[in-house]
């Protein structure tokens, strides 16, 4: 929805100070016409005109809750909130306080945007090196794509995969099968899964190791490289262990491979998992419209590293592996990491669309919260508070991403 | 050979050689572009192969087996796409609860406002006369929708909607924002701290937040916020919402614009005498806005976009009124085809505009 540009601040771009003439206390001028003073007075009115302003408002607030009979402060989130909601990540019930209903939001919310940045990043890294390929016929499409979904107001686009859900597909009875175990309804996708077992969780923490070790391989192969100046082959060796490490522990376990494939029961799917129609249509809308944006950004950073960098870097007798991990790569990074991550964020406010289809995300569950206790400034105030404590988290590690790959110059 | 070919060139032996076929034309532009290498044929024939099964289907759908002029009962009759749902409902869509009698004058708005648009993409026509046309237009814009004057019956605004409603938000919206968001970038430039942070703080608390959570702001908390009887419609609130987010972003474009230009720049117009204001508007602004025309559009694009979220306070705009078309049981489940035109409406207007920014890109370069 959003394009942000993100610039580092500069001092240097600031104006200079004006008042060369005025600085010396010998010249005799009236106090209007004192840069210093003049500024202090500025500043001075806006701050009032502000306070004033919000001091007004804040009055006329509260004389307006009083007259309406509205309550205040945060107790109600204590009280029980007597909805339920639709899908949730931990236990909820309808019993349960406000409290949990909006924690159950906050991880809708990040679930939906976890996934869909992931994909995002996936597909627009796709298309944006379709969009450079020599290929016409693929670079057209990959043209086309990015064209037509920036152009497109995302919250149309979610309507739009909605209402394919529940206009197009037909019932669970007659529910379209593209490949084994994937079945697509107007209750949404259901696919298959391996059948829970002890062994998957042995693998899952095998993967955690697997990741530290490839951590410290990296470490210790830079430092080798630094110090000796042998390459040693980190991406082979890290691809081996992170998929060998689980793989061996899944083997050892005794291999289990029973599928847990849904079943139509009734009017629904029993086994496998469930995609809601509204997570489904809402992460499908996210991914293909923020996509076009990463897509673009992706191109650019490519196309910002200039040809005689690849020249150089074969001249010096760089393999093309080598090229790429070595020289294009830190530079387009530059270049496309800042704006990624503004992308993510848009990505992650614009899941708060999600209220116009009803997947209960965090904004959903809040307007709900606020048309049953009445509370719309302290709803209101959490649903900011929330998305700005996302964006700050956000700014924070750009900030640290600036300083880490600011460009060293002479 | 004879004596009187003496002065010409003798023929040749053979014929002129030309390149081979397999080079140039059709053949070669194919080759060249489509099979320059292995992998390249793979991509080509996979990517052929998708559209040889997605196109047909697609064709029958949207054109062979579609219905366009009829009534929704024939539609029920055919596998195909409906589209008769538009011209069905167009009056609707465009117009919302505009009374039908009147909506010749909606109609006439939009006309006007598309014309000064389309008549504001020649630079040529950038003088004083251009500005005065659209402060006329606006108003008799204005006059046109709201009526009561010159014989016009009065139109409450709460039965505005549709296409005027969605122009109106963005027009307003982006005309009002731009030098909000310039005023707000210049503060953020500022030496003096207080108003630094004002900006600072303002900047960052709208960016960091959705835009719904202000349009809910607006529809909900806003009335709160003034004395008691004191009330101000609907729409002005979602408009003063959109402005303020807009601004906010327009204001993070300017100051890229700002800080791109050399201090020199500040420096000359100080040794030149001018004074804060002068060198803004002599030095600074013009050369800072140039540069910052593409970034600005994309923003300008994003707010004409984000307008299609009143639908979340029950604004009929033309997102909102294309959905209660598909609520009335006679053109239930036909939304595909009226989002696909919707989408095409949208893609038209934010085409126009990011190609009017290229064009102007070009123009400007210095």
């Amino acid at each position: 929805m959003r394009q942000e540009q993100t610039i580092p601040e500069e001092p240097g771009g600031r104006p200079p100070s004006q008042n060369t003439a005025a600085d010396s206390p010998e010249t005799d001028t009236a106090f209007w016409q004192d840069p210093d003073k003049r500024a202090v007075i500025f500043q001075v009115a806006a701050l009032a005109v502000v306070l004033l302003v919000g001091y007004y408002l804040f009055s006329n607030t509260l004389a307006n809750l009083e007259r309406q009979n509205i309550a205040t402060g945060f107790d109600f989130m204590d009280k029980e909130a007597s909805f339920e909601v639709g899908e949730s990540l931990i236990p909820y019930s309808a019993a349960d306080t406000y409290a949990r209903a909006l924690l159950v939001g906050v991880l809708n919310t990040l679930k939906v945007s976890f996934i869909g940045i992931i994909l995002t990043v996936v597909i627009g890294t796709l298309v944006g090196i379709a969009r450079l390929s020599t290929n016409w016929l693929l670079s057209k499409m990959a043209g086309g794509y990015i064209e037509v979904l920036q152009d497109i107001p995302v919250l149309l686009q979610l309507f739009f995969w909605y209402a394919i859900f529940y206009d197009v597909f037909p019932s669970p009875r007659q529910a379209l099968h593209p490949i084994t175990g994937v079945f697509v309804s107007n209750r949404g996708l259901v696919f298959a899964v391996p059948e829970s077992h002890p062994v998957h969780t042995a693998m899952g923490i095998a993967f955690l190791v697997a990741c530290a070790a490839v951590y410290f391989l990296r470490r210790w192969a830079r430092k080798r490289q630094m110090k000796t100046g042998r390459i040693f082959p980190v991406f082979r060796v890290s691809l081996i262990v992170l998929i060998g490490f689980p793989l061996a522990v899944w083997l050892l376990g005794g291999a289990p491979a029973k599928m847990n494939i849904p079943e139509l029961r009734g009017f629904n799917f029993r086994g496998g998992i469930n995609v809601s129609p509204e997570f489904a249509a809402l992460l499908m809308g996210l991914v293909l419209y923020t996509s076009a944006f990463v897509a673009e950004i992706v191109r650019a950073g490519i196309q910002s590293v200039s040809k005689g960098q690849t020249e150089a870097a074969l001249t010096l007798g760089l393999r093309p592996a080598m090229v790429l991990n070595l020289v294009i790569l830190p530079q387009a990074l530059r270049v496309i990491i800042p704006p990624l991550t503004s992308q993510m964020l848009n990505l992650t406010k614009n899941s708060s669309l999600a209220v116009a289809i009803g997947f209960p995300d965090f904004v959903s569950v809040a307007n709900t919260t606020i048309n049953q206790t009445g509370q719309a400034i302290e709803g209101i105030a959490l649903i900011m508070a929330v998305y700005l404590f996302f964006s700050l988290l956000t700014s924070a590690f750009m900030n640290w991403y600036n300083q880490k790959a600011r460009l060293v110059e002479r | 050979m004879t004596d009187t070919t003496h002065f010409t060139r003798p023929e040749p032996e053979t014929d002129e050689i030309k390149p081979p076929v397999t080079q140039v034309g059709v053949i070669g532009w194919i080759k060249a572009n489509l099979f320059n290498t292995w992998y390249n044929s793979v991509l080509t024939l996979a990517v052929l192969f998708a559209l040889w099964q997605l196109a047909p289907p697609l064709v029958e759908w949207a054109f062979l087996d579609s219905r366009w002029y009829t009534d929704s009962e024939a539609c029920r009759t055919t596998d195909g796409a409906c589209w008769s749902i538009i011209p069905n409902n167009i009056r609707f869509i465009l117009f919302g609860f505009y009374p039908p009698s009147e909506q010749w004058r909606p109609l006439l708005a939009v006309i006007l406002l598309v014309a000064l648009l389309f008549i504001s993409r020649n630079r040529r026509f950038w003088r004083k006369p251009l500005a005065y046309a659209w402060m006329g237009g606006l108003v008799v814009m204005g006059i046109l929708m709201r009526g009561g004057i010159l014989g016009l019956d009065p139109v409450e605004s709460s039965q505005w909607g549709g296409l005027p409603l969605t122009l109106m938000l963005s027009v307003f919206g982006l005309t009002a924002a731009y030098p909000l968001g310039v005023v707000l970038a210049l503060g953020r430039q500022s030496r003096m701290p207080a108003i630094k942070s004002l900006c600072v703080i303002y900047i960052e608390l709208i960016r960091g937040v959705p835009l719904i959570s202000l349009l809910f702001m607006s529809a909900v908390i806003f009335p709160l916020f003034l004395p008691e009887g004191i009330t101000i419609n609907k729409i002005l609130r979602a408009q003063v919402a959109i402005i303020l987010f807009t601004a906010a972003y327009v204001a993070e474009v300017v100051r890229g614009g700002l800080q791109a230009i050399p201090k020199g720049q500040y420096e000359a117009a100080d040794s030149l005498g001018l004074n804060y204001f002068q060198t803004m508007r002599l030095i600074i602004l013009p050369q800072a806005l140039k540069i910052v025309i593409p970034p600005t559009v994309s923003v300008l694009i994003s707010a004409f976009k984000d307008t299609s979220l009143v639908v979340i306070i029950a604004l009929y705009d033309i997102l909102k009124t294309t959905q209660s078309t598909l609520s009335n049981p006679k053109w239930m489940g036909y939304s595909t085809e009226a989002y696909l035109f919707l989408a095409v409406v949208y893609f038209i207007c934010c085409f126009f505009m990011s190609t009017f920014s290229r064009k102007l890109e070009r123009e400007l370069a210095t």
